[in-house]
C-alpha cells in the first residue's frame, strides 16, 4: 500500500535560514504521528509543506501520491483536515454560521454541520457568537472544522495548547476515534503528558533537523535513558540495594526507594530484589516521552541522526 | 464560481450585521439631503437652489467620503484574516487565492453598491418631492450619473485597499497606508496639480490629461461636464474642456482604475508567502 505522506530529502529555506533540513519521512495510512520540537523547530513548516501552502526548496513531497502544491492541490485538500495554531474565527458569526460557511467553501453537504457541532460538544453554544467563546470552545470549533468532509488525513498544529483537562481529554479521544476509522493523524505539540498512549510514532525536530524518529520503544532503546524502579519495603531494603547491580542514582522517601538504572541491568536487579521477603512491592517506570524528548532536545547536535 | 458567491455572500452579510450598509446609507442620505436643503445658505437663504449647485455639492461630498468609506471597509480584507489565522486555514481549503480575493471584492462592492444607491437614491427622491421648480428629468439623469460614478469610484478604492491589504503584514500598517492613499488622491494630488498649473503660464496643453491620473478627478469631471451650468463651480477641473473628457470615456478610465489595482493585488496575493 502506498504511503499517505512521503518526504524525500526535503529541505525548506527561508532566505538562508533552514527551516527544515534533509527530512526523510514515510507515514502509512492510519498512523498517528507526533511532531515534537521547540518553537521554531520546523513543525509548522512541515505541516505547511504537506498542505501545499509552500513548496520545498529541495527534495520532493508526495501526499496521497501527488505533489501537494501542484495541480492536484484541490483534490487533495478535500481529503485533508487542518487545525492551525491560534485561529480566531469570525467573531461576529455564530459557531454554526462559521462551520456552515467553511463547509460550503469545502463543498460539503451541510447536513454534516449540525451533527459535527454536537460531536465536538458545542451543541448548546452553536447559535452564540464566536466572540463569546472561551479558548477551549474556539478550539472545539476548530476541530469541528477540521473534521468537515471526513478527511483521510488530519493535521493538528499545537491543538491542545491552552486547553483545560476536559477539553484535552475530549481531544485525545477524538484522535483515537479517527485512528480507529483509519484516518492518518499528524499532530504537533510541545505538551507531551497524556499524548503517549495515542501515538504510533514520534518525530523529534530540532532547528529543522530530524533528531529522532520512531515508536516509543525504539526511541527508548536509542536513548538508553535510565529506567526508574520504585521499591517498597522495610528498612533492610537499603542494604539489599547496596549489594545488588549498580544503580545510577538512588533516593529514599520513608519506605519507598527510587532507583535509576541502566535498562540492561533491569532483570538482574529484579531477580536480586524479588528473592528477598523484605521487599513488598516493585514498580517499573520506563522513561516517558517527556524524558525522551528532553534527552534529544537538550543536546541536539551530539545526538543528530540523518 | 459558486465559491466566489459563497465568499461574497458572507462578506455582504457581515456588512449588514456590523451595520456598515446602514451607516453608509444613513450618512450619505442625511448629508446629501442637508446639502440640497442648505445649498442656498451662502446667499443667505434656505431651501433648494439649483440643480447644478446641488450636484456640484453632492459630487464634492462624494469625492471626500466615498474613497474614505471604501478604504475603511476593505483595508483589512486580507491582512485582517491573516492576523486572525483564518487566512492560513482558508488557503488549505479547495479554493484558489484569486477566488478568495474576487469573492471578497464582489461582497464589498455589493455593500458599497447597496449603500450608495440607497443613500443617494433617498436624497434624490427627497429633492424631487421637496424642491420647487426642478426639472425631474434632469434631476434623474444627474442622480443616476452620480450614483453610477460613485459606485465606480468606491470600487476603485476597494481595489486599492486590497492592494494595500495583500502588501503588508499588520492591520495597523494597512490602516495607515489606506489613510495616506486617501490623503494623496483626495487632497495632495489636486494641490500639486494646481501648483503646476500656476507655475506653467504658457503651454500646458497636457496638464488637463494629468487629471486622468486621479480617479477622484475623473469622478468630478463625470459629474460636472454633464452640466453646462456647473462650469462656473467646477474649480480646478475646468481646465479640462475637451472631447477626451466625456463621461463615457471617463467611466472607462475609472474601470481601468478598478482593474489595474485589483490585478496587481491578485498578482501580489498569489506570490504572498505564508
Amino acid at each position: 500500500m502506498k504511503p499517505v505522506i512521503c518526504f524525500d530529502q526535503v529541505s525548506k529555506y527561508y532566505g538562508k535560514m533552514a527551516s527544515l533540513k534533509d527530512i526523510n519521512l514515510t507515514i502509512q495510512a492510519g498512523e498517528v504521528l507526533a511532531l515534537l520540537g521547540h518553537n521554531g523547530a520546523g513543525k509548522t513548516t512541515a505541516m505547511k509543506l504537506i498542505l501545499g501552502l509552500i513548496a520545498p526548496t529541495r527534495g520532493s513531497i508526495r501526499v496521497f501520491d501527488a505533489a501537494p502544491h501542484g495541480v492536484a492541490a484541490d483534490r487533495l485538500r478535500r481529503q485533508v483536515g487542518f487545525l492551525p495554531e491560534n485561529v480566531h474565527f469570525y467573531d461576529q458569526l455564530s459557531g454554526l454560521e462559521v462551520l456552515d460557511y467553511l463547509a460550503r467553501l469545502k463543498g460539503i453537504n451541510r447536513q454534516q454541520v449540525s451533527s459535527l457541532i454536537e460531536q465536538v460538544g458545542l451543541g448548546s453554544a452553536a447559535n452564540r457568537r464566536v466572540k463569546t467563546y472561551s479558548k477551549g470552545m474556539r478550539q472545539r470549533l476548530g476541530l469541528a472544522q477540521a473534521l468537515l468532509g471526513k478527511p483521510k488525513l488530519m493535521l493538528l498544529d499545537e491543538a491542545t495548547t491552552g486547553l483545560d483537562p476536559a477539553a484535552t481529554r475530549d481531544f485525545y479521544s477524538t484522535i483515537n476515534n479517527l485512528r480507529q476509522q483509519g484516518c492518518t493523524v499528524l499532530l504537533s505539540s510541545h505538551i507531551l503528558s497524556g499524548i503517549e498512549p495515542y501515538l504510533d510514532r514520534a518525530l523529534i525536530l530540532g532547528q529543522g533537523h530530524c533528531l529522532a524518529l520512531g515508536n516509543l520503544d525504539q526511541l527508548r532503546q536509542q536513548t538508553n535513558l535510565p529506567l526508574t524502579v520504585r521499591v517498597t519495603g522495610s528498612s533492610h531494603v537499603s542494604q539489599l540495594i547496596a549489594t545488588g547491580p549498580p544503580t545510577e542514582s538512588c533516593s529514599q522517601e520513608a519506605n519507598v526507594w527510587n532507583l535509576a538504572i541502566n535498562p540492561a541491568d533491569k532483570m538482574a536487579l529484579l531477580r536480586h530484589l524479588s528473592n528477598s521477603s523484605e521487599v513488598t512491592n516493585i514498580e517499573l517506570l520506563p522513561p516517558g516521552l517527556e524524558q525522551i524528548y528532553h534527552h534529544y532536545s537538550a543536546n541536539p547536535l551530539t545526538t543528530e541522526v540523518s | 464560481m459558486r465559491t466566489i458567491i459563497t465568499i461574497a455572500g458572507k462578506e455582504f452579510r457581515d456588512g449588514l450585521r456590523n451595520r456598515w450598509v446602514l451607516a453608509i446609507t444613513v450618512v450619505l442620505a442625511v448629508l446629501a439631503v442637508g446639502i440640497a436643503y442648505f445649498g442656498a445658505a451662502a446667499s443667505g437663504g434656505l431651501g433648494f437652489t439649483s440643480l447644478a449647485t446641488t450636484i456640484v455639492s453632492l459630487a464634492t461630498l462624494a469625492v471626500v467620503l466615498i474613497p474614505l468609506i471604501a478604504l475603511l471597509l476593505a483595508y483589512d480584507a486580507i491582512v485582517g484574516e491573516q492576523e486572525s489565522g483564518t487566512l492560513l486555514l482558508l488557503l488549505t481549503y479547495p479554493l484558489s487565492r484569486s477566488t478568495l480575493l474576487l469573492g471578497k471584492f464582489l461582497g464589498h462592492g455589493l455593500i458599497l453598491g447597496v449603500a450608495i444607491t440607497l443613500g443617494f437614491g433617498i436624497a434624490g427622491v427627497v429633492i424631487a418631492v421637496g424642491a420647487e421648480n426642478v426639472n425631474l428629468y434632469q434631476l434623474a439623469v444627474s442622480m443616476v450619473r452620480l450614483i453610477v460614478s460613485s459606485l465606480l469610484l468606491g470600487w476603485v478604492f476597494i481595489a486599492m485597499a486590497y492592494l494595500i491589504s495583500v502588501s503588508v503584514a499588520e492591520k495597523a500598517r494597512a490602516a495607515g497606508l489606506a489613510l495616506i492613499v486617501w490623503f494623496i488622491f483626495v487632497l495632495v494630488f489636486d494641490l500639486a496639480l494646481l501648483a503646476l498649473l500656476v507655475g506653467s503660464q504658457q503651454g500646458g496643453d497636457w496638464l488637463p490629461y494629468l487629471l486622468l491620473l486621479n480617479p477622484t478627478d475623473c469622478f468630478r469631471l463625470i459629474n460636472l461636464t454633464g452640466l453646462e451650468a456647473a462650469q462656473a463651480f467646477s474649480g480646478l477641473t475646468s481646465i479640462a474642456r475637451n472631447s477626451a473628457f466625456q463621461p463615457g470615456w471617463l467611466m472607462l478610465i475609472l474601470l481601468v482604475w478598478i482593474v489595474v489595482p485589483l490585478s496587481l493585488a491578485l498578482l501580489r496575493f498569489r506570490r504572498h508567502s505564508l
